[in-house]
């Protein structure tokens, strides 16, 4: 009988080696079906893309920029936080179709490092989203934004934006396991797409109600829009409080949801084996 | 004697349903070991246990000579699970699937391809090997998910209802790679509603109703717990099926069963000859035309409803259809 046993890691390095050698198994998985579904990748990067040409072409020439300003120019950001946002279905549908299928299942009963599922996921996620970030831009730059900032500026946007993406991971991690299958995605979109307009990604809040208006500027995605658009020096800042710290609380926003989310999380697959 | 596997009072509860009600098992290495029981008895929930999936309110359990619940991890390098989903990925295709599963093996990438293609090969999967698992038909995305639990010839397999959903073929596919893979000295834990598959492959089974084990034995013991051989006589004419039944409980050792659709009378029998010689006296005697008359071992569906007062499942062959590529 041939019984081919793996060597267990025994040190802390060898096992760091493992988990990272795993979880690039994990992501690499997810480029795969990226390769082999060429169609679904090309649609899932574009469908922002669609959204742009939407409202800065059909609608955007209704909506005026308090402090003027060309509405595209103040929209781009908007819709890089929005890239950011419809993360969280692409993060709940790949979790909630594993736990489903018993993929996660063979997972963990495999002498695999039990973190790489989760940082394997991470990995391909957030280089998802850098994707669709760079594909945005190039969108923004063809309908005539800019940056107007200094690079180091642009670069802090840059980075803000992904991190509110890694908060969002958390997020659709959690529902992707509380889900019972991927078919709940309806009901994720139903979150996702409210969430999405009530802010100030489109339009300035300052013209809606007064009780929305404050609603949807202490929006995450709001956060996050507004302090992209400072810092790539885009109009339509606004004067509020929140829009005068609107990098604090791009910052703040993510770290809260991490806080939240991350545990709950971790809570939640642990809980798969009680 | 050494187990595989070895399980003491197992005991798992969620809410006010006691899965597992203190569950003991012995696995002989190298055999096929079936878990018998209906839907809810407690197999998957046994099974979780065992791989490591699920921790036990209480009870112990040992899988290759190590404890499930204090070291997990080495436990996981002795095992493959093939649950009831067939768990592959189904945008990979069967060749990228096994090269994952090898590589989250440690197995290296070249080790991971040439037992990859030795995989393919034995579960006659290499014509299929680039093709997305997705399109597989059911019985082969089985035979892939059995190679995926076997990367490292695992000493323990544990197979979750592995034919469910199955037509006949494909059983018969999903029969034969389990029989190669005890013949290199795996140990198969498999759970199963179907009686016909414990009968084909286990040594030993175990029947388990309501999270506890009620029976244990050879296929043959415990078709002999009920009384030995079965006498059948099935009538032309099922007028006759009362006097047919009258001729049978003069030799049976219980009251026959009459099942009017087929015609048929069964009923236990002691002394299989002298029993057959005088039925078939009897109902020459009384007139009665017999299509067939037979003596035939018990099946364990006969078994289980001896057991516990119902059948094992109502519907008893398999359901779903092979899904074409």
């Amino acid at each position: 009988m041939t019984v081919i046993l793996p060597p267990v890691p025994r040190t802390p390095a060898a096992r760091l080696r493992w988990a990272a050698a795993d979880g690039w198994t994990i992501a690499r998985r997810t480029l795969t079906h990226w390769g082999r579904r060429p169609g679904e990748t090309a649609v899932a990067l574009l469908f922002p893309v669609l959204m742009v040409l939407m409202f800065g072409y059909l609608l955007g020439g209704g909506i005026l920029i308090p402090g003027g300003g060309g509405y595209r120019e103040f929209l781009m950001p908007g819709m890089f936080a929005m890239t950011m946002l419809f993360g969280i279905e692409t993060t709940f549908a790949a979790v909630a179709t594993d736990a489903a299928r018993g993929v996660t299942d063979r997972f963990r009963s495999m002498p695999m490092a039990p973190s790489a599922v989760v940082t394997g996921r991470a990995a391909a996620d957030m280089l998802h989203s850098a994707l669709g970030l760079a594909v945005m831009t190039g969108c923004g730059l063809a309908v005539g934004w800019r940056w107007r900032g200094d690079t180091a500026d642009a670069a802090l946007a840059v980075a803000l934006l992904l991190l509110l993406r890694l908060a969002f991971l958390w997020v659709g991690i959690y529902l992707g396991l509380l889900a019972r299958g991927p078919e709940s995605l309806a009901a994720v979109q139903l979150l996702v797409w409210p969430v999405g307009f009530l802010s100030n990604a489109f339009v300035p809040t300052g013209t809606m109600p007064g009780w929305l208006g404050t609603l949807a500027e202490w929006n995450p995605i709001s956060a996050a829009a507004a302090a992209a658009r400072h810092l790539f020096g885009n109009p339509g800042t606004g004067d509020s409080w929140v829009a005068e710290h609107a990098v604090t609380v791009a910052v703040a926003w993510p770290a809260l949801l991490i806080a939240i989310f991350f545990p709950l999380s971790v809570r939640r697959y642990r809980r798969l084996s009680r | 004697m050494t187990f595989a596997v070895v399980a003491e009072g197992l005991r798992k509860r969620y809410g006010d349903t006691e899965a597992l009600a203190g569950l003991d098992l012995a696995v002989t290495q190298g055999t096929v070991h079936g878990l018998l029981g209906p839907n809810g008895a407690g197999k998957s929930t046994a099974v979780r246990i065992l791989t490591t999936l699920l921790r036990a309110d209480a009870g112990r359990a040992e899988v290759a000579g190590l404890d499930v619940a204090t070291r997990p991890a080495e436990v996981r390098h002795r095992i493959g699970l093939v649950g009831q989903h067939a768990a592959v990925d189904e945008i990979l295709t069967g060749r990228q699937n096994l090269e994952m599963f090898g590589r989250l093996h440690h197995l290296g990438t070249r080790r991971a391809r040439t037992r990859t293609l030795e995989l393919l090969e034995r579960f006659s999967l290499t014509d299929a090997a680039d093709r997305p698992a997705g399109q597989y038909s059911g019985g082969m995305r089985r035979r892939l998910d059995l190679a995926a639990g076997m990367i490292l010839v695992p000493p323990v397999l544990f197979l979750d209802e592995p034919t469910t959903g199955l037509d006949p073929r494909a059983r018969t596919e999903v029969w034969d790679a389990v029989r190669a893979l005890v013949a290199d000295g795996t140990t198969v834990l498999l759970t199963t509603q179907y009686l016909e598959e414990a009968d084909q492959l286990a040594s030993r089974v175990s029947v388990i109703d309501s999270g506890h084990r009620i029976a244990d034995g050879t296929p043959d013991e415990l078709k002999g717990m009920i009384g030995g051989d079965r006498l059948d006589v099935t009538v032309r004419d099922p007028r006759d099926l009362p006097t047919a039944a009258a001729a049978l409980a003069r030799v049976a050792t219980a009251d026959p069963e009459v099942d009017p659709d087929t015609r048929r009378v069964s009923a236990p029998v002691r002394e299989r000859a002298a029993a057959l010689t005088e039925v078939v006296r009897a109902l020459d005697d009384a007139d009665v035309t017999a299509e067939d008359i037979a003596v035939r071992r018990p099946t364990l569906d006969e078994v289980f409803l001896q057991l516990t007062g119902r059948r094992a499942d109502p519907d008893t062959t398999p359901r779903g259809t092979e899904v074409a590529a």
